[in-house]
C-alpha cells in the first residue's frame, strides 16, 4: 500500500478509535509497519533519495511481503536535519505504530533518533550512519547497524594498501566532523603504525564550494599520495578542482568511498577516472551476484545503483531473512533485536554471505576499487584488489582498541616515528 | 483546535472579569486536551504551547517596539544548548540547568541589543540575522563544547515529567506564568512606551523618553522569554543541535508569530498552532513543506499580513461599525 | 600570502561581485532586499547548465541563463511584490518565502545531486601566471568580473538610464516628480539585478559546482558585501566583494574554526555602527 493513503486510513481510524486494547490482539495479524527516515530535502537529498529506491527495490522483488505477513512502508523525510529527524521519528513511533525504525543518512540525524529509541525500545536499523561509536563504546542495545559499517573500517586496510604500494609520505583532507576525523584516523593509524609519515591533514567545513586555498597548499607538499575523505557535493567539487589546479596525474588520489561513490561520479567526467578507494561494494565487481544486481537496479532506476541503493537494500533483506526466521512475529522487540544479531546476510548482492561481530557490526571482504571508464562511457568502480574479513577492530584486538579514544581531530591514532 | 477559539476569545475581552472568566475556561480546555488525545498528539500540542512563547517573545519587540528579529532562533537555542550541557556534560540538576539556560539566553539578547539598538526596520532585521549566524557558527563549529555537528544529548527531563501528559501539564502551567507575564509586561507603563516608540519613535524622543535604553531592555526581556521557550524544548527533546540556533528557526518563529498576528501577543499561540499543524498534515502528504511553507508566507505577506488574530480582529472592527447600532466600544 | 592564494581570493571575489551587484543594484534603488536572490543565482545556474549541455555552447548557457531569470525576477516583482510595495518587511519576508519554493522547485526538477556547468575546450586546463600554475577557467572569471565592474560603471555614469538610477537611489521621489517614469526605471533595474544574479550562477556553477544549498551561501556572502560595501554603490560593491572574497580565502586557510565570524563579524559592526557601510550615502528622503 502506498504510504500516503496508509497514512490517511490509519490517521482516520486512530482519531475515531483511539488506543483500545483490542487493537493489539489483531496486530498480530496486521502488516508489518517500518518507519523508513531519509533525507529527501536538504543538503543530502539525492542520497535519500536512493535509500528510499533500494529499499523499494528489494520490496519490490519479494511482491511486498516478508514472512508471509504484508509490509507497509512509512517514508519520512529527516531533511537532512536532527531535529526534524526527532520529530519524524517520533510521528513514526508515536502515532504511526511502526514497529521499527530504519535509515537517516547523516550522521548527526541518526545520533538524535538513535537517543529517542534509546528510551522507546524501537528497534532502529542503520544501514549508512557510520558513527563509529554507535557499534562500539556507547553502544545502544536496540540500534543496530545491518549491512552498515563503522567509518575506519574500510581505512585501516587501506593505510595497509598504501603502504604495500611504496608510499612514505601523504597528506590528508578532509570534511571536519566524525565521519571524516574517523575515516582519516583509521587510515593514519595503520600507515603510521607500519612505518608511514602523515605530513600534514587539512580539516574544511562542510559544504566548502572553494578548495583552492587547500589545494595550493597541498601542492606544494611533497608527499607520495593524498587522501580525500569527501562526500556529496564537496566530493564533486574536489575532484574537479584537483583536476583543473593540475594535481590529478601528478599525485595519486586516495579518496574515502564516499568520494568515488555512484552518487557522486556519475555527473563527472574524466576527472575522476583513475581515483582509488577501499570499499565493501564496487558496482563494477565482477561477482555474478553484483553484477546482477547492478543490471536490474540501473534497468528499473535509469542509474547505477550508489551506496544509499545498496545499503538500504541489503539492510532490509537482513531484517527480512530475520524475521523469516521468526515467523513474522514483529511484535516482540527482543526476539526481533536478536534475530537480526544473529542472522548471516545469504542474499547479500556482494555474492558472500555477511555476519555481524559481537558487537553488531558486519565484518565484510574489502575491495581496494579504482574508477574506470564502462564501455558505454560511463564512470564506474572496479575492484583491483581484495581484503577478505575486515571487522571494524581490523587487526586490533577489539577490548584493547576500544580502550584507545575515538578518532577525533586531536586523536588520529598517529604513531610518532 | 479549540486552543485557536480560545485564544481568540482572550483577545477581545479588555481588562474586565469577563476576560478572566474567558481565561479561565480556556485554561481547563487546554488542561483536559491530553484526556482526548494519542501521546504523539499531546507531544505536539506541548510543541506548540513552547514555540508559542517564542513567537510571544519575537511579538514584544515586533509588535510592540516595531522591530522584526531575526535573530531570536539563536537566543532560543542558546538556551537550550546550556540546559543540555549543564545537566549532561555538568550533570547539575533540571532546575539549576533550566536557570542557567535562560540566563545565558538573556545573556545573548543584552550583547545583541547593545549592537541593535540604534537600528530599525529592515537594517535591525539584517543586524539580528547576521548576530544570530555568528552563534549558529560558534555553536557548529566548537565542538568540545557544543559537540558540533551531532549537538548534545542528555537527560534533561526530571524523571517525574518523563511521561507524555505529565510534561504537558508542567509545560501548560510554567506557559500561562510565562504568557501572564508577558502580557503584564506589554501593558504595564514600560510597553505603553515601547508602543509609542514603534508609533512613532521622534515623538517619543522629543517627549524626552530614553528611546534606546527602552529598547535595550525590551529586547532584553524578549531574549528573557525566548530563553523559557528554548530551555523547555531542550527538556521536550533532551537533545540539541545547531539547527536549534540556525536562521531556519529564527524564521519559523517569526512566521508563528506572523501568522497569529503581529502585536496581538497571544496570536503567537494562534501561529504556532496554525504553521505546526500544518506542518504535519502537509508533510504527511508530500515532500514539498518547503514550498508550501514559502508559499504561505508569501500569501500571508500579501493577503493576511494582520495574521489571522489581526485579520479576524479588523473583521470584527468592520463589522461592529457597519452595524447601525454599535453595541461594544472597542 | 602567496600568489597562489591571493589568485584564490580575486577570482572568488570576481565571482561574488557579478551576484552582489545585482543585489545592491536592487537594494539601492528599490530599496528591497531580495532575498531570494540566491535563488535566483541556483536556478540561474542549473537553467545555464541545462542550455549549455544542450546546445554545446557556454555562450548559449549564459544568455539563456540570464534571460530565464531576468523572467522569474520580473513574475516576482511585478507578481508579487507589487502587492507590498512601500513595506519593507512585508517585502523582505514575502522575498524570503519565493526563496524556499525556487529552492524547492529546482530540487524537484533537477533533484539533489550537484551539476558543474562545462566550459568551453579553450578555458579548461590552466596556464601560468606569476609563477603559478592557475587553472584558466578561474582567470576568465576574474577577468569577467573586471569587464563586468567596468560595464556597469559605463552604464551608471554614461547613460541616462544609469543617470537615473543613480537618481533615483538618492531621491527617488524626486525622479518621479521631475516627470520620469520611476516605476520602468525601477523594473529594468530589477530586471538587470536578477540577470546579473542568473549569469553569476552559471559562471559560479562551473568551478563550483551547483546543489542545494548554493543559494542560502551566495545570499549570505551577497549580503555581507552588500552591508559593508555600502548600498546603492558600485565602487562599494567591488570594495566589499574584494574585502569578503580575500578574507574568505584567507580565512580558509589562517583561521578555519572562525569562518562565519570573519565574514558575519565585520557586517555585525558595520550594521551596527555605520549602516551605510563603507561607501553608502543616505537617501535624502
Amino acid at each position: 500500500m502506498d504510504r500516503r493513503k496508509f497514512l490517511k486510513t490509519s490517521t482516520a481510524t486512530l482519531a475515531t478509535v483511539g488506543a483500545l486494547p483490542w487493537r493489539k490482539a489483531i496486530a498480530q495479524a496486521g502488516p508489518i509497519k517500518i518507519g523508513l527516515l531519509a533525507p529527501l530535502t536538504g543538503v543530502v537529498a539525492s542520497g535519500g533519495k536512493e535509500m528510499v529506491e533500494g529499499v523499494q527495490f528489494y520490496l519490490d522483488q519479494v511482491k511486498g511481503e516478508i514472512a508471509g505477513r504484508k509490509v507497509e512502508l512509512v517514508i519520512e523525510d529527516d531533511a537532512s536535519n536532527p531535529d526534524t529527524a526527532l520529530q519524524k521519528a517520533r510521528r513514526l513511533v508515536e502515532q504511526g505504530n511502526c514497529h521499527m525504525l530504519m535509515g537517516d543518512l547523516l550522521a548527526n540525524t541518526g545520533l538524535a533518533v538513535a537517543n529517542y529509541v534509546k528510551g522507546t525500545g524501537t528497534p532502529y536499523f542503520i544501514p549508512i550512519i557510520a558513527a563509529d561509536d554507535l557499534t562500539q563504546r556507547q553502544r545502544i542495545k536496540n540500534v543496530i547497524r545491518v549491512a552498515g559499517y563503522a567509518a575506519s573500517a574500510f581505512t585501516h586496510p587501506f593505510g595497509d594498501w598504501a603502504l604495500k604500494q611504496g608510499y612514505k609520505k601523504i597528506a590528508t583532507v578532509s570534511q571536519d566532523y566524525t565521519f571524516g576525523h574517523e575515516q582519516c584516523g583509521g587510515l593514519a593509524q595503520v600507515f603510521t603504525e607500519g612505518g608511514g609519515e602523515v605530513v600534514q591533514q587539512f580539516w574544511h567545513p562542510l559544504n566548502t564550494a572553494d578548495f583552492s586555498p587547500y589545494l595550493g597548499q597541498l601542492a606544494d607538499l611533497k608527499v607520495d599520495a593524498i587522501f580525500a575523505m569527501e562526500t556529496g557535493a564537496d566530493a564533486t567539487r574536489f575532484i574537479q578542482q584537483y583536476a583543473s589546479f593540475g594535481l590529478k596525474g601528478k599525485i595519486p588520489f586516495l579518496g574515502a568511498m564516499n568520494a568515488t561513490d555512484q552518487s557522486v561520479i556519475r555527473t563527472l567526467g574524466e576527472e575522476c577516472d583513475g581515483i582509488i578507494a577501499a570499499a565493501h561494494f564496487a558496482e563494477g565487481s565482477d561477482n555474478p551476484v553484483t553484477q546482477k544486481f547492478t543490471r536490474e537496479y540501473e534497468a528499473k532506476y535509469g542509474r547505477i545503483p550508489s551506496l544509499y541503493g545498496f545499503s538500504m537494500y541489503s539492510g532490509i533483506m537482513w531484517v527480512a531473512e530475520a524475521l523469516e526466521k521468526l515467523g513474522g512475529k514483529v511484535e516482540d522487540r527482543d526476539a526481533v533485536i536478536d534475530a537480526v544479531l544473529k542472522t548471516e546476510l545469504v542474499g547479500s548482492p556482494l555474492g558472500k554471505t555477511v555476519k555481524l561481530d559481537a558487537y553488531g557490526n558486519p565484518i565484510y571482504d574489502v575491495s581496494i576499487r579504482k574508477v574506470v571508464k564502462r564501455a558505454d562511457g560511463k564512470y564506474w568502480n572496479v575492484p583491483i584488489a581484495n581484503y577478505p574479513n575486515v571487522s571494524q577492530f581490523w587487526k586490533y584486538d577489539p577490548e584493547t582498541y576500544m580502550k584507545q579514544p575515538p578518532y577525533s581531530r586531536t586523536f588520529q591514532g598517529i604513531k610518532k616515528a | 483546535m479549540t486552543e485557536t477559539a480560545g485564544a481568540s476569545q482572550r483577545k477581545f475581552a479588555g481588562p474586565t472579569g469577563r476576560s478572566a472568566l474567558v481565561v479561565l475556561i480556556v485554561l481547563a480546555l487546554a488542561a483536559a486536551l491530553p484526556l482526548g488525545l494519542s501521546n504523539y498528539q499531546v507531544g505536539l500540542a506541548t510543541e506548540i504551547l513552547i514555540f508559542g512563547v517564542l513567537a510571544m517573545s519575537i511579538d514584544i519587540l515586533a509588535g510592540f517596539a516595531g522591530r522584526t528579529s531575526l535573530g531570536h532562533g539563536a537566543i532560543f537555542g542558546v538556551s537550550g544548548y546550556v540546559v543540555v550541557y549543564a545537566s549532561a556534560q555538568a550533570g547539575l540538576p533540571p532546575a539549576t540547568a533550566f536557570l542557567l539556560g535562560v540566563l545565558a539566553a538573556t545573556l545573548v539578547a543584552v550583547i545583541f541589543a547593545l549592537l541593535a539598538v540604534r537600528t530599525s526596520g529592515v537594517y535591525f532585521l539584517l543586524l539580528t540575522l547576521a548576530l544570530g549566524m555568528i552563534v549558529w557558527g560558534i555553536c557548529l563549529r566548537w565542538t568540545q563544547v557544543t559537540g558540533g555537528e551531532n549537538g548534545m544529548r542528555g537527560d534533561v527531563r526530571p524523571a517525574l515529567l518523563m511521561a507524555h501528559r505529565t510534561f504537558y501539564w508542567a509545560v501548560l502551567a510554567a506557559v500561562t506564568a510565562v504568557s501572564y507575564a508577558m502580557w503584564r509586561f506589554v501593558r504595564s507603563p514600560f510597553g505603553l512606551t515601547l508602543l509609542g516608540i514603534r508609533d512613532s519613535e521622534s515623538r517619543m524622543r522629543s517627549l524626552g523618553y530614553n528611546v534606546p535604553l527602552h529598547l535595550f531592555v525590551g529586547f532584553a526581556v524578549s531574549g528573557f522569554f525566548a530563553g523559557i521557550a528554548g530551555a523547555l524544548y531542550a527538556m521536550f527533546n533532551n537533545f540539541v543541535s545547531p539547527s536549534s540556533v540556525a536562521l531556519a528557526q529564527s524564521v519559523e518563529g517569526v512566521l508563528m508569530m506572523i501568522a497569529g498576528g503581529v502585536g496581538t501577543l497571544f496570536g503567537g499561540f494562534v501561529g504556532a498552532a496554525a504553521v505546526i499543524a500544518l506542518e504535519n498534515v502537509v508533510s504527511a502528504y508530500t515532500e514539498r513543506w518547503p514550498m508550501v511553507l514559502g508559499l504561505t508566507f508569501i500569501l500571508i505577506m500579501i493577503f493576511a499580513p494582520e495574521g489571522i488574530i489581526g485579520t479576524l480582529r479588523a473583521l470584527l472592527t468592520r463589522q461592529a461599525r457597519q452595524s447601525p447600532i454599535s453595541t461594544k466600544g472597542h | 600570502m602567496s600568489i597562489f592564494q591571493l589568485l584564490n581570493g580575486l577570482t572568488f571575489a570576481a565571482l561574488l561581485f557579478v551576484v552582489a551587484s545585482g543585489f545592491t543594484l536592487i537594494f539601492g534603488l528599490l530599496r528591497i532586499v531580495n532575498l531570494a536572490h540566491g535563488a535566483l543565482y541556483l536556478l540561474g545556474g542549473y537553467i545555464g547548465f541545462a542550455v549549455a549541455t544542450r546546445t554545446g555552447s557556454f555562450v548559449l548557457g549564459g544568455l539563456g541563463a540570464m534571460a530565464a531569470v531576468a523572467a522569474i525576477g520580473f513574475v516576482l516583482d511585478q507578481g508579487l511584490l507589487r502587492f507590498v510595495r512601500g513595506n519593507d518587511l512585508r517585502q523582505v519576508l514575502l522575498t524570503l518565502g519565493f526563496a524556499f519554493v525556487l529552492n524547492d522547485l529546482a530540487l524537484v526538477i533537477w533533484g539533489g545531486d550537484s551539476f558543474t556547468v562545462p566550459i568551453p575546450q579553450m578555458l579548461k586546463g590552466g596556464m601560468r601566471v606569476f609563477g603559478v600554475f592557475y587553472p584558466t577557467y578561474r582567470l576568465f572569471v576574474l577577468i569577467s568580473g573586471i569587464v563586468i565592474f567596468a560595464g556597469l560603471w559605463a552604464l551608471l555614469n554614461h547613460t541616462r538610464l544609469g543617470a537615473l538610477i543613480r537618481a533615483g537611489v538618492d531621491d527617488a521621489e524626486m525622479v518621479e516628480a521631475s516627470g520620469v517614469n520611476i516605476r520602468r526605471v525601477f523594473l529594468v533595474t530589477f530586471l538587470l539585478g536578477s540577470a546579473l544574479a542568473g549569469l553569476g550562477g552559471l559562471m559560479g556553477g562551473a568551478f563550483l559546482s551547483l546543489y542545494p544549498s548554493a543559494d542560502a551561501e551566495i545570499l549570505v556572502f551577497s549580503l555581507a558585501i552588500v552591508i559593508i560595501g555600502g548600498r546603492g554603490s558600485l565602487v562599494g560593491v567591488g570594495v566589499g566583494s574584494l574585502l569578503v572574497g580575500l578574507l574568505n580565502t584567507l580565512g580558509q586557510v589562517m583561521f578555519p574554526e572562525l569562518a562565519y565570524f570573519v565574514i558575519f563579524g565585520p557586517m555585525a559592526l558595520l550594521l551596527a555602527f555605520r549602516p551605510l557601510g563603507l561607501f553608502g550615502r543616505a537617501a535624502t528622503t
